[in-house]
This record gives structure tokens, C-alpha cells and sequence, in this order.
């Protein structure tokens, strides 16, 4: 009887451990931080790009949404989403922060003047250090949030045309 | 007496010893996250982008006199629990970190019962 | 041509081994008391012809046919001789070939060396064997054949990732998949040992060479690995419990609980059931390895190319491999009384086997642990090295101290005259590590436990190995195990306190001190070689305490075939330290990241190792001659 228990228990850990196997063959094992939503954006202390100023929260809750996008003349895919950018600029509900990421300042102006100014606000992050407070791990990297500052999405890599629609429906709503 | 020699011996030893620094070592801190893009490599073995930046970022926190459990508290707020090689002791993790004791203590019973068990015959 | 060939010679193992299933059933019913020459000679077949299909594949290899897909992929016609050669090996189709290679010659060598073994016994092992060979031979045949076509032919091949050309790592699967795979033969003959009721003593010594071999094989091979890592990943350490590591560590663990319970059956007659798993659970856990580093599951430094396809396979047969295990072992298993004395050698030896799987245990959880919780909580979470250390260190000063006192303790009861010789032991232990921390460096209490731990089980070992000298008793291979162990753990623990590591930003011609050291940034120069261009760098590292010049040339390589950047270290070994410098470029400026470790004692930790496996093949080579 007890050996019976035993046996069963085993089995069914058994069957357990490989259930789970199973499924997990499945799954993607590439990380994200897309599943970081939520959160509340606290402590932002952005370098203005050309003014001799700090932007902080004050200035992401001058509109009812604010895409935070981390750019830089280098990276290649920033080009790619460039003509999303322009195109979210004209959303009335949406600001625009632009950061410019680990860059020289002669690039980047250089990159604004061929491609369009998108940004409403641009501020510069010449080593990077602050990129990390909003948790970006790789440019293009973009995070709306909403007047409370919380966190609605996040986009890895660059905005791609069905990024631009999804976020169009949620300021307009 | 010769209890008392050793454990003379013992205490010199370990004085001389607790004095190490309780400094936050940098290095230690990096090899405890994990480079996000890389494959399976810490942040203090990577030299990628992402790398660089978390090292600055680190010796700033230090510099700040922050802990060691604030900084990765701080980053595992900014990027998951995926980012520390050491998974903080919660509920989801508590299997992982109780069930080897538990593992090496009902062992050690296994065998003490079995030895008791002939004692008594 | 050489693909039709592979493939026919494939097929035909596979009917071989059918037969061979079939007539050993046939010959089980027949009440002659040998095993027909007929089940000889094929199963000589069978090993001669995954050889040949083996040299098929090789040749391929070496004459550079890129019909055949995994030759295109994995080689290049410009790629050194002996890189080609060890490419046939260093990709998944054709590492599955070594695999089955080696469950197909074990089969029959251990046919051939168990002749006084009663003949059910030998013929259910035989039979379970085959039922092996055939999963993995259908696995190679019909999921990963090497020897499938490409058309149109391609004219150059991909090449080989250069990170992967390298010695080490091209005897690392062959010693290592003689460890794990060879553990199949004691998974077969366990279970015809529970189908025929063979068990005890007999049964121990038909399966204790091949637990040897497979042990001894596989601490080599796992030390290869780690070589590999060291001079390879440019990172300086040799052991990142990274999840393919871990699952080369894991048959390690089981391995070496059963090689010292198999004693216990052997002399004792007792454990016979506990024996039984381990056999059953050290290929389980090959398996299992095998699943987690070839199915893409885990996220590692080192995966093979990923195909979801591989994973649900190898589930499925390491499914059905656990389910039959499991249940013939409730079958068969009956309570038996045990009759230990708790001051016994016996005793000790199940205080190994407590501490081995507690190790095993923890470290497949840690492996594991990451599919459970993203599976059930959709949270990723990464299990590395503090985890282990944490857990695993503590335990490891317990382990040690036991490890010393077992080996002296007599078989059923033994007398304690020798306590006062353990503590005098142990009081030197302590004196040594004082002496090491008042000379040099204080560091970690738990370092101190660890070092006096190790000094510990060192001197034991040597005060054993004096004995035995006195006595000529034959144990020398065992102590010489345990010593190299001992030596193994104190080395780690020196290289641990003693690394120095730094890691800065130079631009060509500046310079950085710390402590005693500088680090000069020379001269920085381009050079072409055969297959890769080289950025070198020139390093001079002075040391003013030793007024010591050292000059280092770390590298940058870029390849071609296939198009990778590797970053080369610059080690300079000594017997008492080596001196490790990688360099590597930052995007956009002129400052190269260099990374400086000063690490002491490696030579001694790779010697170490060597020591513990030569111990394994010495009672091997001893087990030989007693038997002949």
C-alpha cells in the first residue's frame, strides 16, 4: 500500500516535470522587458538637448500621453521608425520626449535637419547612464506613458506601422 | 587542553580574517547581472553597449554609497527579475532556494533512521 | 556518393540492430547455456559498420564535400586539417553519430568481457542496449541525418565558428560522451539485472570497470570544457555554472555516488536497490542533458543551433526511457533490512552519496528552474553563479571533512583509535591557513573554512597514503582521488582569493597602475593570416614589487567564413600564476576595454583534475590485472 502511494506520487511528479518540459519547447526564450508595463516613471532628470536645463516630470505631464523614444544618429533602425515619428508628431494628444542616446551632438543635429524634427522635446543622454532608469537595454527603444506617468507599452526596437495605429487609437480615445 | 588550544588557534585566526572590507565590490556586482543581449554572459564579461552603460551606472550607485541589494533592486525594477544571476528569495522563487536544504536535511534523516533502526535490533 | 554510402551503412545498422533484438528474444528461449556465436558476429558488425559510416562522414569532412548539408555548413575548404577532422564532431548530427557509436561499441565490448556472467543477464543487457542504439539511430536518420544532400552543390562551405577551433574543445565531446553515453551500459544492465533477478555481488563486478571508465572519462571531458572556457570565452574563469556545463556535471554527481555505493554492494552485499537507481538515474540524467542543451530550451553561452523538432524527440524517448525504468523498479523492489553500523565504512559511503545528491539535486533545480517558473508564472528569472555558490560552498567544508575521515574507517565496525590523529590533522589545518592569511591576504570567513577544510582532507589523504605505503595495501588509486580533490578545492579557493581582476578603458600609449601592477598599452598593429585578420595589441605589465616585465598581446580576430569577430586572450602561464589579458574595441571611440586578471594556481587546478581521473584509471588498470 505504501509502496503504492510511493509509486504513484512519483510517476505523477514524473508527468509533472515533463508536462512543463514540454510546454517549454515551446515558448520563446528570447527576453523582453515588453511585460514591464505598469510601472510609474519616477526621478526622470534629462539633460535638454540645446537649453541650459533639466527636464523632469513636470515636463511629461504637459500632455495627456508623452512617447519617450531613445534614438541616435548610429543606429541604423532609428532611420527605419524616423518616418513614424513624424507621422505621431502631429497627434494633438501625444508629446513627443526624444533622447538622444550616447551621441554626438554635430550627428544628431546633422540627423534632425535630413530627416525631420519629430520631437516636442529632445533631450540628450551623452553616456547613457540615464537610458537605464527607464530600463532600455538597446536603441530603438520607445515607452508611452500617460499623464500619471505610468507606463502603457513598451516598443523594442523600431515602431513599425501597426506600433503607429495602436498608438493613434489609444491617445485618440 | 587541547580543545582549548584549538579553539585559541580558531579565534586568532578569524580575528585577523573579519577584518576584510565591507566595501562594495564592483566587480562582484557585475558578475551578478546578466548582459540582457547577450548569450548567457554576465555584465562584467560583456563589453556590448548595454554593458557599458550598466557599469556606469553601477559605479555611480556605489559612488552614491548605495547597497548592494539596493542596486540590484533597482535594476530588477527597471528590467525583471531576469537581469540578477542571484534570484531574490520570493514566493515564486522559494522552491528553488528551500527544496535543496530541504533535499540534504531529509537525507541526512534517511540515513540516521537507518542506522537507528539496526541500533535497535 | 559519400552521402549514399552514410546512408546505406546508417540503414543497415538499423536492421542489425532489429536482429539482434530478434535473435537474442529467440536465443532467451533456447535452454543452451552460451549465447549463440551468431549474436557474436553481428554484434561485431554492428560496431564495424557505425565505424565505417563513422570514416564516411570524416572523409567527407576532410575532402570537403559540400553536397552533404552538414559538411557545407560546418566546414570550409580553407580550414586547417585537424579543424576539420574535429568538425565532424562539433555539430549536432554529427556529435549524434559519436553518440551512437558509442552505445553501439560498449554493447559489444560488454558482451565480449562478461563471459562468466549467467547468459539471460548479458542477453537482456544486450537487448535493452539495442533498444537504445535503435532510438537514437531512428532520431539520426530521420530528424538529424548527416549525411543529407544540398542541392545545387554549393561551391565553399559556411566554416566553422572559429570560437569552436580549438583542442580543447575538439576532444571535448569524445571523452566526455564516453562518460555519459558509455553510462548507458549500466542503465541496460541494471535493468536486465531487475528482469533476471541477478543481483549483489556478481552484478557489481560486472558493472564496475564500466562505471570507471565512464568517470574517469567524463571528469576529463568536463575538464577539457572548462579549459576550453578559459582560454576560449576570454573571461577568465573556467567554470560559469552555465547550463550546459551543468548538465555535463550533473551524470558527474550520480556517477560518482554509484562508483563508491558499488563498493558497498561488492564487499558488503548491501544497497543492492539504492545501486540500481543510480545506474538508472546517472543515463536518465545524460538524457536529460542532452534534451536541455540540444532542444533551444535554455538560454546559454553555448547552444547548438536550435530545432523544436529535436526537443519533442528526445522528450518523447527520455519519456518513455523513465516511465519503463520506474515502473519495473516498484515491481521488482522489495524491502530489504539493512544491517549498518553507524562507525562503518559503509556509513560513510552513503554520507557520500547523501552529499552527491544534494548537489545533483541542487544544481538541476537551478538549471531547471527557469522553465518552471516561466512555464507556471510567465517570469522569467536567471539562476547563475551566486546561486550555486550560496548553496553549494557551505556544504562542500562538511563534505570535505567527512570525505577525509571515511576512507580510514574500517568496513562493518570500526574502532576509534585514530581520533586523536584527526585532530592533531586538523590543528595543523588551521595553523596552515593562519600561516596563509597572516603571510599574504585575509579574506572570507567562509574562504577559511573552505581552505582549512581542503588543507584538511589533503593532509588525510597523505597520512593515509603513508599507511598504505606501510602496509602495501592496494588503495592507492582511491587515495590519490581524494587527495587531487583536495588539492582541487584548495587551488580553487587560492585562485578565488587570491585573482586580482581589473577592467579599464586605455587608448594606445596610456597607461594604468593599481596595486603593484601597471599596464602599459605599447603598440596596437594589423596582420593578415590565413583565414582571419588580426588587430594585436602589445601590453607590458610591469610589476614594482617583483621589478617583473611581462609583455602580452591580446587579440582581435576577424574571420571570414563564416563572418565573426573573436576576441583572443593573452595568457601567460606560470607554476604559480598566470597573467590574463583581453582586449576588446568601443564602437565609436578611441579607447579599447582591457581586461587584466592575475590568476593564480591554474596550472595546478587543471593538474588537479587530471590527478582525480588518473586516479579512477589506475583502479581500473589495478581491477585488470586481478582479473587476468
Amino acid at each position: 500500500m505504501q509502496k503504492k502511494i510511493i509509486k504513484s506520487t512519483i510517476i505523477l511528479f514524473i508527468i509533472f516535470i515533463i508536462g512543463v518540459f514540454f510546454i517549454g519547447l515551446n515558448k520563446n526564450s528570447i527576453y523582453d522587458t515588453k511585460n514591464l508595463v505598469g510601472q510609474k516613471i519616477a526621478n526622470v532628470q534629462l539633460e535638454h538637448f540645446s537649453e541650459n536645463r533639466i527636464i523632469t516630470e513636470v515636463d511629461l505631464k504637459k500632455n495627456n500621453f508623452t512617447l519617450i523614444n531613445f534614438w541616435s544618429s548610429w543606429c541604423s533602425p532609428c532611420r527605419k521608425e524616423h518616418p513614424m515619428l513624424l507621422k505621431l508628431n502631429k497627434e494633438k494628444n501625444l508629446q513627443l520626449l526624444g533622447v538622444n542616446f550616447k551621441d554626438k551632438k554635430i550627428n544628431a543635429l546633422k540627423f534632425l535637419r535630413d530627416l525631420g524634427d519629430p520631437y516636442n522635446v529632445l533631450a540628450r543622454d551623452e553616456l547613457g547612464k540615464h537610458s537605464i532608469n527607464f530600463g532600455i537595454y538597446g536603441i530603438p527603444e520607445s515607452i508611452l506613458i500617460n499623464k500619471d506617468l505610468v507606463i502603457i507599452k513598451k516598443f523594442i526596437g523600431p515602431i513599425s506601422q501597426d506600433d503607429y495605429r495602436y498608438i493613434k487609437n489609444i491617445v485618440r480615445k | 587542553m587541547r580543545i582549548k588550544i584549538t579553539i585559541f588557534f580558531i579565534i586568532v585566526n578569524f580575528n585577523i580574517v573579519s577584518a576584510a572590507d565591507s566595501s562594495v565590490e564592483l566587480n562582484k556586482v557585475l558578475k551578478n547581472l546578466r548582459c540582457l543581449i547577450c548569450q548567457g554572459q554576465s555584465v562584467a564579461d560583456s563589453n556590448s553597449e548595454f554593458a557599458q552603460t550598466i557599469k556606469l551606472v553601477v559605479q555611480d550607485q556605489i559612488a552614491d554609497g548605495k547597497s548592494e541589494k539596493e542596486i540590484y533592486d533597482f535594476l530588477v525594477e527597471k528590467y525583471g527579475e531576469w537581469i540578477v544571476y542571484k534570484p531574490p528569495l520570493n514566493k515564486v522563487n522559494s522552491v528553488l532556494w528551500l527544496f535543496p536544504y530541504l533535499v540534504f536535511v531529509i537525507g541526512g534523516l534517511l540515513i540516521f533512521l537507518l542506522l537507528k533502526k539496526r541500533n535497535n535490533h | 556518393m559519400l552521402s549514399n554510402i552514410g546512408n546505406t551503412l546508417l540503414f543497415l545498422n538499423i536492421l542489425l540492430g532489429i536482429s539482434i533484438i530478434y535473435l537474442s528474444l529467440q536465443n532467451l528461449k533456447n535452454s543452451k547455456i552460451l549465447i549463440s556465436k551468431k549474436i557474436y558476429h553481428i554484434c561485431l558488425f554492428q560496431s564495424t559498420f557505425i565505424l565505417i559510416c563513422f570514416f564516411t562522414l570524416v572523409s567527407a569532412f576532410i575532402i570537403s564535400d559540400f553536397s552533404i548539408i552538414n559538411v557545407y555548413e560546418n566546414s570550409h575548404s580553407l580550414k586547417p586539417f585537424f579543424y576539420k577532422f574535429s568538425g565532424t564532431w562539433g555539430n549536432h548530427e554529427g556529435s549524434l553519430l559519436l553518440w551512437v557509436i558509442i552505445l553501439t561499441i560498449f554493447s559489444f565490448l560488454f558482451l565480449l568481457y562478461n563471459k562468466h556472467h549467467p547468459k539471460n543477464y548479458r542477453i537482456y543487457s544486450l537487448i535493452i542496449q539495442n533498444v537504445l542504439i535503435l532510438g537514437f539511430l531512428f532520431f539520426l536518420f530521420f530528424n538529424s541525418n548527416p549525411f543529407s544532400k544540398v542541392l545545387p552543390i554549393p561551391k565553399e562551405g559556411l566554416g566553422l565558428n572559429p570560437i569552436l577551433q580549438d583542442p580543447a574543445l575538439a576532444i571535448h565531446p569524445p571523452l566526455l560522451y564516453i562518460g555519459f553515453v558509455g553510462s548507458s551500459i549500466y542503465f541496460s544492465a541494471a535493468i536486465a539485472s531487475l528482469l533476471t533477478n541477478y543481483s549483489g555481488k556478481l552484478f557489481a563486478q560486472s558493472i564496475k570497470n564500466w562505471v570507471l571508465i565512464s568517470w574517469s572519462f567524463q571528469t576529463l571531458g568536463i575538464l577539457a570544457g572548462s579549459v576550453w572556457a578559459y582560454y576560449e570565452l576570454g573571461w577568465g574563469g573556467f567554470w560559469f555554472w552555465d547550463p550546459v556545463e551543468n548538465a555535463s556535471l550533473l551524470p558527474w554527481f550520480a556517477m560518482s555516488a554509484l562508483l563508491h555505493s558499488l563498493i558497498v554492494l561488492e564487499k558488503r552485499n548491501l544497497l543492492y536497490f539504492w545501486v540500481i537507481v543510480l545506474c538508472l538515474l546517472t543515463f536518465i540524467l545524460s538524457v536529460t542533458g542532452t534534451f536541455l542543451v540540444r532542444s533551444g530550451i535554455l538560454n546559454s553561452v553555448h547552444t547548438f543551433a536550435n530545432d523544436p523538432s529535436r526537443g519533442v524527440y528526445i522528450l518523447v524517448f527520455l519519456s518513455l526511457m523513465i516511465f519503463a525504468s520506474v515502473l519495473l523498479f516498484f515491481n521488482k523492489f522489495k524491502n530489504t533490512s539493512y544491517n549498518l553500523n553507524s562507525n562503518s565504512k559503509e556509513t560513510f559511503i552513503l554520507i557520500n552519496n547523501w552529499f552527491m545528491i544534494f548537489y545533483l539535486i541542487t544544481v538541476l533545480l537551478g538549471t531547471v528552474y527557469p522553465i518552471f517558473t516561466e512555464v507556471l508564472t510567465d517570469h522569467k528569472v536567471s539562476v547563475g553563479p551566486p546561486f550555486y555558490n550560496t548553496v553549494i560552498i557551505p556544504i562542500v567544508i562538511l563534505f570535505l571533512l567527512f570525505m577525509s575521515v571515511g576512507p580510514q574507517i574500517q568496513w562493518i565496525k570500526n574502532k576509534f583509535y585514530n581520533l586523536n590523529l584527526f585532530f592533531k590533522i586538523l590543528i595543523g589545518s588551521i595553523f596552515i591557513n593562519f600561516s596563509i592569511v597572516y603571510l599574504f591576504k585575509g579574506y572570507s570567513l567562509l574562504s577559511n573554512f573552505i581552505i582549512i577544510s581542503a588543507v584538511f582532507l589533503v593532509i588525510s589523504s597523505l597520512v593515509d597514503l603513508y599507511k598504505s605505503y606501510k602496509k602495501i595495501k592496494e588503495n592507492y588509486s582511491r587515495i590519490l582521488s581524494h587527495l587531487s580533490f583536495g588539492f582541487l578545492i584548495l587551488f580553487i579557493g587560492l585562485n578565488y582569493n587570491f585573482s586580482i581582476e581589473k577592467d579599464f578603458n586605455l587608448k594606445l600609449g596610456e597607461k594604468k597602475n593599481f596595486e603593484n601592477y601597471s599596464v602599459e598599452f605599447k603598440d596596437l598593429r594589423l596582420e593578415d593570416f590565413k583565414n582571419y585578420k588580426a588587430v594585436i595589441g602589445e601590453f607590458k605589465i610591469y610589476n614594482s614589487e617583483k621589478n617583473l616585465n611581462q609583455f602580452l598581446y591580446p587579440e582581435i580576430r576577424i574571420y571570414e567564413n563564416p563572418s565573426t569577430i573573436t576576441y583572443e586572450a593573452s595568457i601567460r602561464s606560470g607554476i604559480l600564476k598566470d597573467y590574463y589579458i583581453t582586449m576588446s574595441n568601443i564602437d565609436r571611440s578611441d579607447y579599447y576595454n582591457i581586461k587584466f586578471q592575475k590568476k593564480p594556481f591554474m596550472i595546478w587546478i587543471w593538474i588537479s583534475v587530471i590527478f582525480i581521473s588518473l586516479g579512477g584509471f589506475l583502479r581500473l588498470y589495478q581491477n585488470a590485472k586481478k582479473d587476468y
